[in-house]
């Protein structure tokens, strides 16, 4: 009998599987590669193939130009794929558009690897489908019990809540470009505001290609082409870094807004000087995490990027068979990696000039 | 009690004092009685629950949750209250959520052995913004960035009420305050209380320019030295000892020497000081004493607390505000004579027959209790405020060093976008080395100046801080003004400054001219 590990095992440019000779999500450029999701911390370009959703491999066409990769393979939901000795399919792991989890098959054994996941509803993507494996490789970016998301309804009911007490003012939202942004636009919708939504140029291209994907966003304008005092009592929406970059200096006196799950944790929301914090994540809290643990009992789990150590520690206690993986690499894109929220780093890098 | 948590939550992450104001009095205006005068205690700290304390609730979380996880959770939040209101394991439907006032009057009521229970109860009760904003209330620790003075100023004006009126009714008023708050909604008058040793509001100056001088007599104005302390009113009445701050905060429970030593029938306004062998010692010793809830032994050796007394407001129950502050003056001199008091001394009359007599004396005051001259007319009765005319404060000159920019900072609420606080340093051996921050001093347009050369002259970056260019022929030199330099320990320089601000931006200066380290340490000497 192989051992687990013979058919995916950590190695220092990510998860590798030997029977099938790839990489998932790999850091650094490989032969070939399967994609979770198009966050770039998970989705680097040079790779010499790449087997993902049609969404991920769009977006990664949108971010890195369409050469991006020698070999595109588009992959649905459900469809199995051989490659070497092993079976791979993905299933939905409800994190952003096109989102997957990668199953693993070879040797009698299933392994499922989560990429990131969310467990609750997301009008922009495919929810998650449990799978059931032998080993369950899970993130852990909110793996501490402190880690509750609320409904994301009500926090952006605060946001809009917001322009009726400063009808002065605007909303600037701090989101990530992908995912994060367009999900906090269709909640926008559904909570009523039928407005133009205001985005930061950074967001143009993935809003439309959403909107090219079938998710709909409503009437867009851009901050740029927005007239004096057309933004007052508006929301707009901008990278995180934006917020406190010069070009923020054009906004009629921002509400500064974050959308993150870190928003949960109060002394993060000063650090970064937010005046609205909103515990919006893509990632699943701490009941999730959990819950999904519970409701899958592999044989094995193995924890990933994230706060592992809790989470290992409650898998533990909970009878799972469980050890930390330590990958590193993963914390950038959406800013909710083990890293936390950079709302500071790229600061001036935002891709509009001031 | 959701409207409750939802008002400091808003207050936690509101910087502006008049957002801040606006929330209260919205608040004000939406809750009824008896919630809203318990929300207005709470702010104020005016409430005190002996049975329900941090380790009792830190107890019911262990109790709860697996050890381990609490404490990777609490070293990752960094707040108890915090931690305990996010990871309380959630019952729903297990309870109707508490109004503000049935939780603090249980609390008040519950004894020692039932408390555990009920708050349990409530916190199952409540959401995670409820949990923090019960725990905030039990512990006393809020944090929430609204002062006792900011809570009142709220309900000043949300009542078109005089500060000056709250303030004196304050202290002999009681959660909730009902009658506060029918004053404030026109229902009834201004409530009257028979309460002992109450606050009576104090009567501020102006600062004096240049200007003004022309139109003063010195005949008309005496002179007083404006001493570095903390401005206090002692009052004694009926056996009741209170020591008020300026803004009608209760001060006494830091200080127990001078509380004991009020042995009389009075209101005096006074500055509070640390006096040793009669000599004031300077700001820093003073603020060993200042903040504490409880004072030990070598507080109160080390740093004796005394009075230099400048104004007698009441006397054996007769008020004596309405008098002309010449006449008040006599009797206040002879009201300390008759006491031989040690800690109670007089704050001495400057002699002066010209304006000009009292400049050359400002400046060679003793140095570090002293921060300037007061300048009040004769005929002036005491007045609740800051009315025109009647007092002016005189400060020294500031002092000023030419130092470097170091380091810059990013600003909070309508600076979030600017680099506004600034770290600066002087030469000491060659290097750079830093003294101090300051946040202000500049104006609007000069902000943009200053934050243009941040960007443009960063070389280094950590989190919200960048590091400028800092070289002896490139770089920024900025005019530094402050009040006075204390040793500092905690301070790689080894001075501290107080309220340093930016006078001057020295475009025109390189750094090499910048001062050196040793003329600071000079002021100490």
């Amino acid at each position: 009998m192989k051992a687990f590990t013979d058919i995916v095992c950590p190695t220092p440019k990510g998860l590798y599987c030997p029977p099938g000779d790839f990489y998932i999500d790999p850091t650094r450029a490989t032969e070939r590669a399967v994609v979770t999701h198009g966050h770039s911390d998970h989705a680097r370009a040079g790779h010499g193939s790449v087997l993902a959703t049609k969404e991920t491999l769009a977006i990664m066409g949108a971010r890195y130009g369409a050469d991006f990769t020698p070999s595109q393979q588009a992959a649905r939901y459900g469809e199995k794929h051989r490659i070497g000795d092993a079976t791979v399919w993905l299933s939905p792991a409800g994190h952003v558009l096109g989102s997957a989890q990668a199953v693993i098959e070879a040797h009698g054994r299933r392994i499922v690897v989560s990429g990131d996941y969310k467990r609750r509803p997301d009008p922009t993507c495919a929810p998650f489908e449990p799978v059931s494996c032998d080993v369950f490789i899970t993130e852990a970016t909110f793996g501490l019990p402190v880690f509750r998301h609320p409904d994301d309804g009500k926090e952006v009911a605060k946001a809009l809540h917001m322009l009726e007490v400063f009808p002065e003012r605007c909303v600037l939202i701090g989101a990530y470009a992908l995912g994060k942004a367009q999900r906090i636009i269709t909640l926008l919708r559904q909570g009523g505001y039928d407005a133009p939504v205001y985005i930061h140029g950074a967001m143009e291209k993935l809003c439309a290609l959403y909107e090219s994907l079938g998710v709909e966003l409503g009437e867009l304008r851009l901050t740029k082409d927005a007239v004096k005092g057309e933004m007052m009592g508006k929301v707009i929406v901008a990278p995180p870094s934006a917020l406190g970059d010069r070009w923020s200096r054009r906004l009629p006196e921002p509400v500064n807004a974050f959308a993150s799950g870190w928003m949960r944790v109060r002394a993060r929301a000063r650090q970064g000087g937010i005046e609205l914090p909103l515990v919006i994540s893509d990632h699943a809290d701490w009941d999730e995490l959990t819950a999904t643990l519970l409701e899958l009992s592999p044989q094995e789990v193995w924890v990933t990027h994230g706060r592992e150590e809790p989470l290992v520690h409650w898998a533990g206690l909970n009878g799972l068979k469980v050890r930390p993986l330590h990958l590193a690499g993963y914390d950038e894109e959406d800013g909710e990696g083990p890293q936390g929220d950079n709302l500071k780093s790229a600061e001036d890098a935002a891709g509009e000039p001031a | 009690m959701n409207r409750f948590a939802e008002l400091l939550d808003r207050l936690s992450y509101t910087p502006g004092r008049n957002d801040k104001l606006a929330l209260i009095v919205d608040y004000f205006r939406h809750v009824p009685d008896p919630d809203r005068g318990y929300a207005l205690a709470a702010m104020t700290g005016t409430l005190d629950f002996k049975h329900a304390k941090p380790a009792m609730i830190r107890g019911l979380i262990e109790e709860r949750t697996d050890p381990a996880l609490f404490r990777w959770s609490r070293d990752y939040v960094g707040d108890t209250a915090e931690t305990i209101a996010l990871m309380w394991p959630v019952r729903r439907g297990v309870n109707r959520v508490p109004d503000l006032s049935e939780i603090v009057e249980e609390l008040d009521r519950t004894s020692k052995l039932d408390m555990p229970g009920r708050i349990a109860g409530w916190l199952d009760a409540l959401d995670e913004n409820g949990r923090w904003a019960l725990l905030k209330l039990i512990t006393g620790a809020m944090r929430i960035g609204v002062s006792a003075r900011l809570a009142k100023q709220a309900l000043a004006q949300y009542g078109s009420l005089d500060i000056a009126e709250v303030e004196e009714v304050w202290h002999g008023l009681e959660p909730p305050y009902l009658d506060l708050f029918a004053w404030a909604d026109g229902l009834a008058g201004r409530p009257e209380h028979g309460a002992l040793a109450p606050f009576r509001p104090v009567m501020l100056s102006h600062p004096v320019e240049e200007a003004d001088f022309a139109r003063m007599d010195p005949a008309d104005y005496r002179a007083e030295w404006k001493w570095d302390g903390i401005r206090v009113q002692a009052v004694s009445e009926g056996g009741v000892k209170r020591l008020y701050s300026r803004t009608g905060e209760d001060i006494s429970g830091s200080f127990p020497d001078l509380i004991e030593a009020m042995r009389f029938e009075a209101a005096i306004d006074g500055e509070l000081l640390v006096v040793r062998g009669g000599a004031v010692a300077p700001f820093s010793d003073l603020q060993q004493r200042l903040n504490r809830k409880t004072v030990g032994k070598k507080q109160l050796s080390g740093f004796p607390a005394g009075l230099r007394v400048y104004d007698l407001l009441v006397e054996d129950g007769e008020d004596l505000r309405p008098l002309p502050f010449d006449e008040r003056r006599e009797r206040l001199e002879a009201w300390v004579a008759a006491r031989a008091e040690p800690r109670i001394g007089l704050s001495p009359l400057i002699p002066f027959a010209s304006f000009d007599d009292l400049t050359e004396l400002r400046g060679h005051a003793e140095a570090e209790s002293v921060e300037g001259v007061m300048l009040k007319r004769g005929d002036s009765p005491y007045l609740a405020g800051r009315p025109k005319g009647y007092w002016w404060k005189w400060k020294r000159d500031p002092f000023l060093v030419d130092a470097v920019l170091l380091y810059a900072q990013r600003g909070s609420g309508r600076r979030s976008s600017f680099y506004s606080d600034y770290t600066f340093g002087v030469w000491k051996d060659g290097a750079l080395v830093p003294v101090g921050k300051a946040y202000f001093g500049f104006t609007d347009d000069e902000l943009k100046l200053l934050d243009r050369f941040v960007r443009d002259n960063t070389i280094n970056s950590f989190g919200p801080v960048r590091e400028v260019t800092h070289e002896p022929e490139k770089g920024l030199v900025l005019e530094v003004a402050f009040e006075g330099l204390q040793r500092s320990t905690r301070h790689k320089s080894g001075v501290a400054m107080r309220f340093p601000r930016i006078n001057r931006i020295r475009w025109d200066k390189p750094p090499r001219e910048a001062d050196e380290l040793q003329l600071l340490e000079k002021m100490l000497e």
